[in-house]
């Protein structure tokens, strides 16, 4: 088993990003390196650049604490549990924690390490007031130009 | 036209496997024939005992702090400085034949460019971000064909396999378990780990394909190019699978155990005592710190008749790439370039080999890893006498030491010195020393060692991590103690030479990257 964890801190009011967050729909559209996505009930099947399918279960969808969780499926891994929380900072910005945990550890590593770039690409679209993930959840651009500014929502 | 450019690499090739560093077992005379004509280096030290770091440090001839990639699986970026770069704009038609590893191998995302240019079988990409601002091929080459240690995957050599000789993917051992962990999984006659017997002829093994597809790219160029070509030969990295018909030519039961083998479990134990604690925890299987050897296997369960068996195989690996290498020679020759070739002839880093009872390689800064051999034959119309090169070097210096085979001047964001040609050359630039880093952080085992090599001494201070708490360190006189066996480090009889390495080492450390670059996969 191994842990993994990254952390991103966004200029944009957790709400906004939850509504990002929450939609395990559009994860391709912040999450590099996925083409796409489908959700059915509570099942997720990403696929990945090289072309693989990997189906998840989503665990916690929960909108008070914004949390999501969920597991991916496939015989490689004996365990995998991946949480994402979206933490209010109280300032219009928040923290965006990806943590990863798996068996095998390296997987950790393997599909972990891939969340940095996601939690980059969700601030950069955040922080521009441009991306696709914003546009999916109809997210103003303009408002959230000026929060890139410093402006408030 | 100016002088051509072959830039030969090996990888993990330790420094006594070749003849003409007294080398016994492996038969190498193509690369003995290169330093005979050409510069032979007695201390060519790595900056990173590990692949992707230290051949990103040829690339860019920079430190692993300068150009971030400070532990394998951070990938280089590909806007990254690059000499190839450099050669390129400056007319050379540039090429990359072998393996990279510039950027991570496991890539289920398919988000680095070198595998997403094999899977398309594409030579390069066009209008990729230059170091500059400007564009061009990716990191300088126009012409990439890729391949690593085995048979599985996507790169190059992988698909080559597969479309001509399927049946043989399943021939190579395999590198990774299901967990893809290192494989510790024991073969050939003893059970050693990595070790396997590989049914493939020796024309389908990556080392020939190598050559081959060098030699194929070279007849591709016209007569008056000028070229830069980097053949990077995967072997004789583990795993020790080279093709069981060449297996033959070196009986494991007639090799010597290497010299820096203690061979009773005590003598192995008292050494690795006076080390830092990892050295020890990890011979007894307590602490595994770093990706790049078997989690599985406990380095105290060698024996000898297992070293034996590696060393032979180690040592046969290394005799197929000296006649490759000398199969790519004798096509330059048939084109009429042979005058005009400057050849280097090099490795990432070395392997522990047996010594101190330990194989494989991670952040244990001895001669084993540290000590590489390094052959530079100049065209021979440049005029250059042969030599032999005692002062410390570097893989920092090869990039400016291409840039100044073409005639260009190095560049400012170059970190090394272009190689000296004998030691009075390398006494009269100031030539005298070279660093080693190491920084891992896997699950929670941190480790970070910084080292110099200076004066006939190795020095290394440990920062604070997992194991360890910023006090320990290495000192080792290389004359003296050849095997370094006898760590001086708490010796009062040498606790102004150790300050004084110390101060070196820290005021000599290179600029960080900006910010710290994330570990984004295992390797």
């Amino acid at each position: 088993m191994a842990t993994l964890r990254r952390e991103i801190r966004i200029h944009a009011p957790a709400s906004e990003v939850w509504k990002v967050v929450g939609r395990p729909e559009i994860l391709h559209l912040w999450f590099p390196g996925l083409t796409n996505c489908t959700v059915d009930g509570n099942v997720r099947i990403i696929f990945l650049g090289s072309g693989m399918p990997m189906p998840e279960e989503i665990i916690t969808n929960d909108s008070l604490q914004r949390r999501f969780q969920y597991r991916i499926t496939v015989p490689i891994f004996k365990f995998h549990l991946a949480t994402v929380d979206v933490i209010d900072l109280f300032d219009d910005t928040c923290l965006v924690v990806y943590s990863t945990e798996a068996d095998p550890g390296v997987m950790a590593l393997v599909i972990g390490g891939a969340t940095t770039g996601a939690l980059e690409e969700l601030r950069k679209q955040f922080e521009s007031g441009v991306g696709p993930a914003l546009d999916a959840v109809g997210i103003n651009s303009n408002i959230n130009s000026s929060v890139a500014a410093g402006g408030t929502v | 036209m100016g002088r051509k450019i072959l830039f030969v690499t090996t990888d993990q090739q330790r420094y006594d496997t070749l003849g003409c560093n007294g080398g016994n077992i492996a038969r190498t005379p193509v690369v003995d024939a290169l330093a005979a004509s050409g510069v032979r280096y007695e201390r060519a030290v790595p900056q990173s005992v590990v692949c992707m770091p230290s051949r990103s440090t040829m690339l860019t001839g920079q430190y692993p702090t300068t150009h971030g990639v400070w532990m394998n699986g951070v990938p280089l970026p590909v806007d990254a400085p690059s000499v190839a770069a450099l050669l390129y704009r400056a007319g050379y038609r540039t090429a990359l034949v072998g393996k990279p590893h510039f950027e991570p191998f496991l890539d289920p995302f398919g988000k680095f460019t070198e595998n997403v240019l094999a899977v398309q079988g594409r030579e390069t990409a066009e209008n990729q971000p230059w170091f500059d601002g400007s564009t061009g091929p990716h990191r300088g080459f126009e012409h990439l064909e890729f391949s690593t240690h085995g048979g599985a995957g996507n790169l190059h050599y992988a698909r080559w396999l597969s479309e001509n000789h399927p049946e043989a993917i399943g021939m190579f051992y395999q590198v990774l378990d299901a967990t893809l962990e290192v494989n510790a999984a024991g073969g050939g006659e003893n059970g050693a780990p990595q070790v396997h017997v590989n049914e493939m002829p020796k024309e389908w093994y990556h080392t020939d394909w190598v050559a081959e597809r060098t030699i194929s790219w070279l007849d591709s160029l016209q007569a008056d190019d000028d070229w830069f070509c980097w053949m990077s030969f995967p072997d004789p990295h583990h795993p020790w699978d080279p093709p069981k018909d060449e297996v033959g030519r070196i009986n494991w039961r007639d090799v010597d155990l290497p010299a820096g083998y203690p061979t009773t479990s005590a003598e192995r134990e008292r050494i690795l005592d006076a080390k830092p604690r990892h050295w020890r925890k990890w011979y007894d299987g307590e602490l595994v710190s770093n990706y790049e050897a078997p989690k599985h296997w406990v380095p105290a369960t060698l024996t000898p008749d297992q070293l034996r068996e590696v060393t032979a195989l180690n040592a046969v690996e290394c005799e197929l790439i000296d006649e490759a290498l000398g199969r790519v020679m004798a096509a330059i020759a048939a084109r009429g370039w042979g005058d005009d070739v400057d050849v280097i002839f090099t490795t990432d880093h070395g392997e522990l080999g047996g010594d101190f009872g330990l194989m494989f390689k991670g952040p244990y800064h001895v001669d084993g890893l540290m000590r590489l051999p390094l052959i530079w034959r100049p065209a021979p119309s440049a005029g250059l006498d042969p030599a032999v090169v005692s002062r410390p070097v570097g893989l920092v210096d090869l990039a400016p030491t291409f840039c100044t085979i073409a005639g260009l001047a190095p560049a400012d964001w170059m970190q090394g010195k272009p190689l000296p040609v004998h030691d009075a050359d390398a006494d009269a630039r100031g030539i005298d020393k070279a660093l080693t880093e190491w920084d891992s952080e896997l699950f929670g085992v941190a480790v970070y060692l910084r080292t110099i090599t200076r004066d006939g001494w190795v020095c290394t201070a440990y920062k604070p991590g997992f194991v360890h708490d910023g006090t320990e360190g290495e000192l080792y006189n290389l004359a003296n103690d050849p095997l370094q066996q006898v760590n001086l480090w708490e010796d009062p009889a040498y606790s102004s030479t150790r300050s004084d390495l110390v101060a070196d080492l820290w005021d000599s450390q290179p600029e960080p990257h900006s910010p710290r670059m994330p570990l984004i996969a295992p390797v």
